[in-house]
């Protein structure tokens, strides 16, 4: 779910400036601002959005916070983070539900938004839940949305209250009522009533919305808004909270690559939380929508939270823990180096993972490169080595090269990349298990207090990057570490992240990987 | 029906162009305007700074030359493609796609009935085999218009081969146009706009097609163009239909995704009445969005 790839990118770009400079000048600050606004404005935030957004950065960035502080570029990313969550809605909310049951659910927004499609997405979601609920088909205006619905509610294997035709024919507000009812006697648990699509100017249509709502009295007004919408979401937004008073919103069409500025717009313009995402055309494409974490997205701090979760899941603490030690004392082997290997492997699909890590936003390219193979290949060549030459490889000679390389099917070169990779890694390992843990770029000013610990560390000196900036040092002494042989060539990799750089070397992402992890789980 | 917010800028310009002179509260408000009305910084900016060098220009401070040339230089940008719909082959097949919910099914019904009324025959081909319910809403507009309908013989049918039938029996019945609806699909799905590619590829198998028209909906902000290009490259656009221009949005990315791509935009969509499809004139559209 790349949603606000593009946002992230731009943003990126604005920063990669600013992260090079000691101090911010007031001139420097405005410079960040004008090419936030434009991102945004790119993005389809809102205008008077964006104008209240941009002030309030630049109004903090000029602050003391911000020239006191040891990192301004990073500060200023943490303001525009900080920013970006309260707009989003600061705290996720979830469905209420009626005290005593049916939970009344209303579903409104333009044509094609996707409210139909959704409410069998809900519908199947809350079955999961253990709820029962029935879908009531309210939209008679549009020529078969009804029959639609009841596709759409076989699909989800919910009932669907259907008494009227549709296409201009019967009262919706009358169908609503009796829907309501019905599902009283039925002793359904969550009633959602699908309305037709309605322009925000179109008077009429919005008081007979309104009028649903008078006689259904929901508990929850759902507000179904394209992801893709532009500029209009504030006038839409405007009239549908005018007209029928919504009490959360859904963003529907998350899959495509729209920057979803609507999400920032809407939010900030009524105030109501963002509750649900649709991600997708199949009924399962639903979740409910985490504003904190699409602001780290926006910011292409990756979701750190998603990954921990996923990491958390597949990775053995107690596991981690014996690694870290085996770092600080030197006995850090290559059976160990597989074991890591292996286990992130269990995580799932690395290029997935990666593309949840700060700073992937800007590789992009370089990840659809990247081939998951070599470590299948990586793997072949360590299990052909005898348990003597994996925990002690400075025995491997020649001529054992050429047995391991014969074994594994692959060329002597090969194993010797694969031995000079190993070596780099367990020295940068070494450094971090004793303390040096090098910065992730980008993971500076994670909020919740997970990073900025690291800069200004000591950095192992052989090989590594000459770089004044002690962010991209590290960035390049980690792309060192984890596969290049020498200094990357400039543009390779070195300052775009961390560390993938040619990343057609397998062993490349895990030691970052394992660097982050040994940071995330309790380090 | 209640009275509605017409479909202009002209509220967002009226402050503006009732002032004396033109200074910079003037500039910042046509800035804000253009942005509001999605079409987008890049061509806001250029926009913009054309008139600035016009004003210094003509050396000029009336609000009401301001506006004129602001006009002029929309109807001018916009007027540099031809936007006449070429129907002129037998059958003239004509293509429409589209992402999701943009109005591709109700646009065919409108120009079924458009097409109609100038007394062409008309068959429509329901491609749109995946959405629930899609077939039973075109049929419904079928009739509405008065034209033919070729229905997939099972839900799920290859949408290609529906096509194929579509175009098989308006030559055997010597149809004059035929309109071929597709699934919505999101331009980031590889896998359903390669499938769009073979549907052409199925088409052109029997006839050249004359038109593919993209639908695009009034609503979109900046996605616009990365829809634009997306589908310019797997169906072959030929033209633009933008659609819900009753509502508030304004669809100023047409412009960005005409000039960017050279694609004519040549139907309007205007309501959810049969009648409420007309071709592209220029002139009118900038004349109404400026005022």
């Amino acid at each position: 779910m790349a949603t606000f790839g593009n946002l992230s990118d731009r943003l990126a770009e604005t920063f990669k400036n600013l992260r090079t400079k000691g101090k911010l000048s007031a001139a420097d600050v405005d410079g960040t601002v004008r090419e936030i606004r434009r991102a945004l404005l790119d993005a389809d935030v809102a205008l008077e959005v964006v104008k209240d957004f941009t002030g309030k950065v630049r109004e903090r960035a000029l602050g003391d916070e911000v020239s006191k502080a040891l990192n301004p570029a990073q500060q200023v990313v943490k303001i525009v983070n900080e920013e970006l969550v309260e707009i989003l809605g600061g705290q996720q909310r979830r469905l209420e539900f009626a005290k005593k049951p049916p939970t009344i659910i209303m579903l409104a927004g333009l044509q094609g938004a996707g409210k139909t499609t959704l409410a069998g997405k809900l519908a199947k979601w809350l079955v999961k839940d253990g709820h029962t609920p029935i879908l009531v088909a309210a939209d008679l205006q549009r020529p078969n949305a009804v029959t639609q619905l009841e596709v759409v509610g076989a699909q989800a294997g919910v009932p669907v209250y259907a008494p009227e035709p549709g296409n201009g024919v019967g009262n919706p507000v009358k169908v609503a009522r009796d829907g309501v009812k019905f599902a009283q006697q039925k002793m359904h648990d969550v009633v959602i009533v699908d309305t037709a699509g309605r322009l925000g100017v179109d008077a009429e249509m919005m008081k007979q919305a309104a009028d649903i709502r008078k006689a259904i009295d929901p508990d929850e007004v759902l507000f179904v808004i394209d992801a893709m919408i532009g500029q209009d979401a504030v006038a839409t937004a405007k009239a549908f909270q005018d007209g029928v008073d919504f009490t959360g919103v859904v963003l529907s069409k998350l899959d495509g690559d729209a920057r979803g500025g609507a999400a920032l717009s809407v939010a900030s313009i009524t105030g109501r939380p963002i509750m649900f995402a649709s991600t997708g055309e199949s009924l399962d494409d639903f979740e409910p929508f985490h504003p904190d974490r699409m602001a780290s997205r926006i910011l292409d701090l990756g979701d750190i939270l998603t990954l921990i979760e996923q990491a958390q899941g597949a990775f053995d603490e107690d596991e981690a823990r014996k690694m870290a030690e085996k770092f600080s004392t030197d006995s850090f082997t290559l059976d160990d180096f597989l074991g890591q290997m292996q286990q992130l492997r269990n995580m799932g699909s690395i290029k997935k993972m990666m593309s949840m890590l700060p700073g992937a936003g800007a590789m992009k390219q370089q990840l659809e490169n990247f081939d998951e193979r070599e470590i299948v290949r990586t793997e072949a060549i360590i299990q052909s080595m005898t348990k003597a030459e994996r925990t002690t490889p400075k025995l491997l000679n020649g001529s054992r090269r050429l047995r391991i390389a014969r074994g594994a099917g692959s060329t002597v070169t090969e194993v010797n990349q694969l031995v000079s990779r190993f070596e780099q890694a367990a020295k940068m390992m070494k450094t971090v298990a004793k303390g040096g843990m090098p910065n992730i770029p980008g993971m500076g000013p994670v909020p919740g207090g997970m990073g900025g610990g690291g800069r200004g560390k000591p950095q192992p000196k052989k090989k590594g990057s000459k770089s004044g900036n002690p962010a991209k040092r590290a960035a390049e002494n980690l792309a060192l570490a984890s596969g290049e042989k020498a200094a990357l060539p400039p543009g390779a990799g070195g300052g775009t992240g961390f560390g993938l750089g040619g990343s057609k070397k397998a062993g490349g992402p895990t030691e970052d990987e394992m660097a982050a992890l040994q940071k995330m789980l309790g380090r | 029906m209640a009275e509605r917010t017409p479909w202009s800028l002209s509220g967002a310009l009226r402050g503006m162009f009732a002032k004396k002179t033109i200074d910079a509260e003037t500039w910042d408000d046509l800035e804000d305007a253009l942005i509001q009305a999605d079409f987008g910084p890049s061509i806001t900016d250029a926009i913009v700074s054309e008139l600035r060098a016009k004003v210094a220009r003509y050396n000029t401070t009336d609000p009401t030359d301001l506006q004129r040339m602001l006009r002029e230089g929309l109807e001018e940008r916009l007027s540099t493609l031809d936007s006449t719909l070429n129907l002129s082959a037998r059958p003239a097949v004509v293509l429409v796609v589209g992402v999701n919910g943009v109005g591709k099914t109700t646009t065919i019904g409108k120009f079924a009935k458009f097409l109609r009324t100038y007394d062409r025959s008309v068959l429509i081909g329901a491609a749109d085999t995946f959405r629930a319910a899609a077939v039973e809403q075109l049929a419904t507009w079928a009739e509405r218009a008065g034209a033919d309908i070729v229905r997939p013989q099972a839900h799920g049918q290859d949408p290609a081969s529906v096509a194929f039938q579509t175009v098989e029996r308006a030559m055997k019945d010597g149809t004059e146009i035929v309109i071929i609806d597709t699934a919505g699909r999101l331009q980031t799905k590889g896998g359903l706009m390669d499938e769009l590619t073979k549907i052409r590829k199925v088409i052109e198998k029997q006839t050249p097609i004359a038109e593919v028209l993209l639908v695009l909906d009034a609503t979109t902000g900046q996605n616009g163009l990365a829809q634009a290009e997306a589908f310019i490259q797997h169906a072959g656009v030929t033209g633009l239909v933008l659609t819900k221009l009753d509502g508030s949005a304004k669809g100023g990315f047409v412009l960005a995704v005409q000039e960017k791509t050279g694609i004519p935009i040549k139907l309007v969509g205007q309501g959810e009445g049969i009648n409420d499809l007309t071709g592209f004139t220029p002139h009118v559209f900038a004349q109404k969005l400026v005022g």
